[in-house]
C-alpha cells in the first residue's frame, strides 16, 4: 500500500461527507417528521402541520436529493484523489 | 366481455412478456447466473431494484396501514425508503469493489473464516425465507381475488412462473422481468390514485392532492383534505389522522425498519450487478428514484380512499341519515363478495351506522339515535388498494392491471428473495465450504438445482404457513437489522475488525434478537409457547418485539468490539482487502462470458 498517506485523505473526506449526510437523514425524519415535531408545529401546511408533511413527503424527498449529492459529490472526490476509474 | 376474463387476458399478457424475457435473457455462466454478467446500466438496475424490494406488503397492504393508523405508520413511509441512504453510503459501493457475488461471501473472505461464512449464510436464509412466504401467499391471494381460482392453484401458478424465469436466467433473467414488473406495477398503482386525487382535490399528483382543499361539489368543498379527514374521524369517534402518540417507539421503529432494509441481502447483491463503483452510488439514487414514486402516492392512496369509504357510508354528513343497505355502490357489493367489506344491519333500520363503537362518546350517541354498535362488521386494510378503480369508477382494464401489478409486486421480490437463497447455497456452502474444486458448469448446475429446491421450499411454505406468516416484517426486519448490516459496515469501516469479534457480533444479534422475539410472539412462533403475554404492559422498558432491531444491532457492535479488542488483530493481508474496497479503482467493469 505506497499509496496509503493518499487513500487516509481520500476515506477522510468520504467519511466527513457521509457524516454530513447522515446528520440532514437524521434531522428530517427523526427530527422534523417525529421528535421535533412540536417544535415546527407552527408552520402550517396544507391543513396540517410541517413535521407531518415532512413524515409522509418530505422526508423521502430528503433521502432522494442526499442520495444523488452524496453520488456526485463523492464521484468528485474520487477524481481528486485519482481513484476514480 | 366480464371482469374475470378481462383480467385472465392482461395478467395472461405479462406473463407472456415475462417469458419472452426470460428466453431472451438465459445465464450462460456463473457470473450472469449471480450478477448479469456485471453489466446492467445503473437505471435500469435501479428498477430492478425498486421492483424487488416493493413487495406484495408495499403495492396491496402499505396504503391500507397508513390510513387506518395516520401519522403515527409514517414509520412504514420513512423506514423503507430511508434505509436506502444507509445502503448507498454505508454499503453498496464497497462490496461493489469486492467483487465478488453474494453477501455471506464477503463476510467469510473479509473475516477469514469459514465459521463467518456459515453463520451469514443461516443469517441469509432465515431473513430470506420468512420474506418469501409472505410473498407465496401474497400471489396466492392476489390470484384467488382477481382470477377466481383457489389460492392453491394461484400459489401453484406463481411458482411454476418463478420457476421458468429466475431457473433459466438467473439474476439477468431475474433483473430484466424485475424491470417489466415494475413498469406495470407503478401504472397499475398510479392510474387510479391520479383519477381519485383529480376527483377529490382537482389536482393530478396525489402527493399534493394530499396537502389540497376539496373539490367543489365534495364533502368540506374548499377546506383541506386532512382537515376533512380529521373533521369525519373524529365526529365518528375514531383517532385524528394527523396526531401520534409515543415519538419515541414511532423513532424506534423507523430505525429499525431502516437498518433492517439496508441489511438485506436480496437487495444488497443488486448492487453487485452494475459495472463500477460510481454506478452502485447513482443506481441507489434511481432505486429510489423508482421507490419514492409508489411511496410518495401510497399515503395519499391511503388516505383519499378511507376518506372516499367514509363519505360512501355517510352521504349526508354525519349529522344526517346513513347511507342505506338498498343504496350501497355496486363496488361495494362486489368486494363484500370477496369478503374484505361485510355489512350487519344490527338494529334493524335498513341503514348502515359506521363508528367507533368503543368510544364513550359514540356510545351515548348511539344510544340517542338508536344504534347497536358498528354496522361496517368487516373492513380490510387490503381494500383501500384493490378496490380503487373501482371507487374511482375507472374501466375494468384497470381493474385488470391492479391484478397484474399486485402479482407482479409479489413475483419480482419472490424471485429476488430466491435468488440471495439459492446463491448462498450453490456459492458459500457448495463452492466455497463443500467442494471448492466444482467446476464452472457444476456451480452453474448446483446454482439451477439450488434455485428449483428454493422454489419448491418457498412453495410448500407457502401452502402450509408456519402460523406467522404475519410477524414475517418483524422477524426479516429485525434479524436482517441485528445480525447483517452491523456486520457488514464493520468490515467496512473497521480495519481492525477480526473473525472472533464479528462471529461473536453476529451470533449475539441473532440470539438475543431471536430470544426477545420468542419471549412475546413464541418459541418458533409456534402459538401458545410464549414465555410472556404479548402486551406493552411485559415489554423490556416499553419496547415492543417489532421495534427490537436497533437494540440487536447494538448488541452485535458491543460484542464484536468487546471481543475483537481482546483478540489479534486481523492479518496484514485482510488490512490491505479493506483498503482496497475503500477505493472505487479496480472494480473491473463488465464481464464478458
Amino acid at each position: 500500500m505506497a499509496e496509503k498517506p493518499h487513500n487516509n485523505a481520500y476515506w477522510a473526506a468520504n467519511i466527513r461527507l457521509i457524516t454530513v449526510c447522515l446528520v440532514i437523514w437524521a434531522l428530517a425524519s427523526y427530527g422534523f417528521a417525529i421528535l421535533l415535531r412540536p417544535l415546527i408545529s407552527g408552520i402550517a401546511v396544507g391543513g396540517t402541520d410541517l413535521g407531518f408533511w415532512f413524515a409522509q413527503q418530505g422526508s423521502i424527498l430528503v433521502f432522494l436529493v442526499l442520495i444523488f449529492f452524496y453520488a456526485w459529490r463523492m464521484n468528485k472526490i474520487d477524481k481528486e484523489h485519482g481513484v476514480d476509474e | 366481455m366480464d371482469q374475470t376474463t378481462l383480467n385472465f387476458i392482461v395478467v395472461g399478457a405479462s406473463f407472456a412478456l415475462y417469458f419472452g424475457i426470460a428466453i431472451w435473457a438465459r445465464a450462460g455462466s456463473t457470473s450472469e447466473f449471480y450478477a448479469a454478467g456485471r453489466g446492467v446500466n445503473p437505471v435500469v438496475n435501479g428498477m430492478a431494484t425498486a421492483a424487488d424490494w416493493m413487495s406484495a406488503a408495499s403495492f396491496i397492504s402499505m396504503a391500507g396501514l397508513i390510513a387506518f393508523v395516520g401519522y403515527n405508520n409514517s414509520s412504514f413511509l420513512m423506514g423503507w425508503t430511508g434505509g436506502y441512504v444507509l445502503m448507498a453510503m454505508l454499503l453498496a459501493p464497497y462490496l461493489r469493489k469486492f467483487g465478488k457475488y453474494t453477501v455471506p461471501e464477503f463476510v467469510g473472505d473479509r473475516f477469514y473464516s469459514n465459521s463467518a461464512r456459515v453463520v451469514a449464510v443461516i443469517c441469509l436464509i432465515v431473513i430470506s425465507v420468512t420474506y418469501v412466504i409472505g410473498q407465496m401467499t401474497g400471489a396466492g391471494v392476489a390470484f384467488s381475488r382477481f382470477l377466481e381460482v383457489s389460492s392453491t392453484v394461484g400459489l401453484l401458478t406463481a411458482s411454476a412462473v418463478v420457476f421458468i424465469y429466475a431457473v433459466l436466467g438467473g439474476m439477468k433473467g431475474i433483473t430484466y422481468t424485475q424491470v417489466a414488473q415494475y413498469v406495470v406495477l407503478i401504472i397499475a398503482y398510479t392510474i387510479p390514485a391520479v383519477f381519485i386525487s383529480l376527483q377529490l382535490t382537482g389536482n393530478p399528483i396525489p402527493g399534493l392532492g394530499l396537502f389540497s382543499n376539496m373539490s367543489e361539489g365534495q364533502a368540506g368543498a374548499g377546506t383541506p383534505l386532512l382537515v376533512t379527514l380529521d373533521g369525519l374521524l373524529t365526529d365518528l369517534g375514531f383517532n385524528q389522522y394527523t396526531t401520534g402518540n409515543t415519538p419515541w417507539l414511532m423513532a424506534l421503529f423507523t430505525l429499525s425498519l431502516m437498518i433492517g432494509t439496508a441489511g438485506l441481502p436480496h437487495v444488497i447483491i443488486r448492487f453487485f450487478t452494475v459495472p463500477k463503483v460510481a454506478d452502485a452510488r447513482w443506481s441507489a439514487g434511481w432505486a429510489l428514484v423508482f421507490i419514492a414514486l409508489l411511496y410518495l402516492t401510497a399515503p395519499a392512496v391511503g388516505a383519499m380512499a378511507r376518506l372516499n369509504i367514509m363519505t360512501t357510508m355517510w352521504p349526508n354528513g354525519v349529522e344526517g341519515e346513513p347511507v342505506a343497505v338498498d343504496d350501497l355502490p355496486d363496488w361495494f357489493r362486489t368486494w363484500s363478495a370477496t369478503g374484505l367489506l361485510g355489512v350487519e344491519d344490527k338494529n334493524g333500520d335498513g341503514l348502515i351506522q359506521y363508528y367507533n363503537e368503543r368510544s364513550p362518546a359514540m356510545q351515548e350517541m348511539a344510544a340517542e339515535r338508536g344504534w347497536e354498535g358498528n354496522e361496517l362488521v368487516t373492513f380490510n386494510q387490503d381494500i383501500l388498494v384493490l378496490a380503487n378503480p373501482e371507487i374511482a369508477q375507472l374501466p375494468g382494464w384497470v381493474i385488470a392491471l391492479i391484478a397484474a401489478g399486485g402479482i407482479a409486486a409479489a413475483l419480482s421480490t419472490a424471485a429476488g428473495l430466491l435468488l440471495a437463497i439459492s446463491s448462498a447455497i450453490s456459492h458459500d456452502l457448495i463452492k466455497s465450504v463443500i467442494n471448492p474444486n466444482i467446476s464452472e458448469k457444476g456451480e452453474l448446475l448446483a446454482a439451477r438445482i439450488s434455485m428449483a429446491g428454493a422454489i419448491a421450499l418457498a412453495t410448500w411454505l407457502g401452502l402450509n404457513p408456519p402460523g406467522f406468516a404475519a410477524l414475517v416484517v418483524a422477524l426479516a426486519f429485525g434479524l436482517a437489522a441485528a445480525t447483517l448490516f452491523p456486520t457488514l459496515m464493520m468490515g467496512i469501516f473497521s480495519k481492525r475488525m477480526n473473525a472472533a469479534g464479528a462471529t461473536a457480533g453476529m451470533l449475539a444479534g441473532l440470539i438475543l434478537t431471536c430470544a426477545y422475539l420468542f419471549t412475546y410472539l413464541g418459541i418458533f412462533f409456534i402459538p401458545g409457547t410464549n414465555l410472556l403475554e404479548n402486551t406493552a404492559a411485559n415489554y423490556l422498558f416499553g419496547i415492543p418485539p417489532t421495534h427490537f432491531g436497533p437494540i440487536g444491532a447494538l448488541a452485535n457492535f458491543a460484542v464484536a468490539y468487546a471481543v475483537s479488542s481482546m483478540t489479534a488483530a486481523p492479518p496484514q493481508h485482510i488490512q490491505d482487502l479493506v483498503e482496497s474496497v475503500r477505493i472505487p479503482r479496480g472494480a473491473g467493469g463488465a464481464l464478458n462470458k
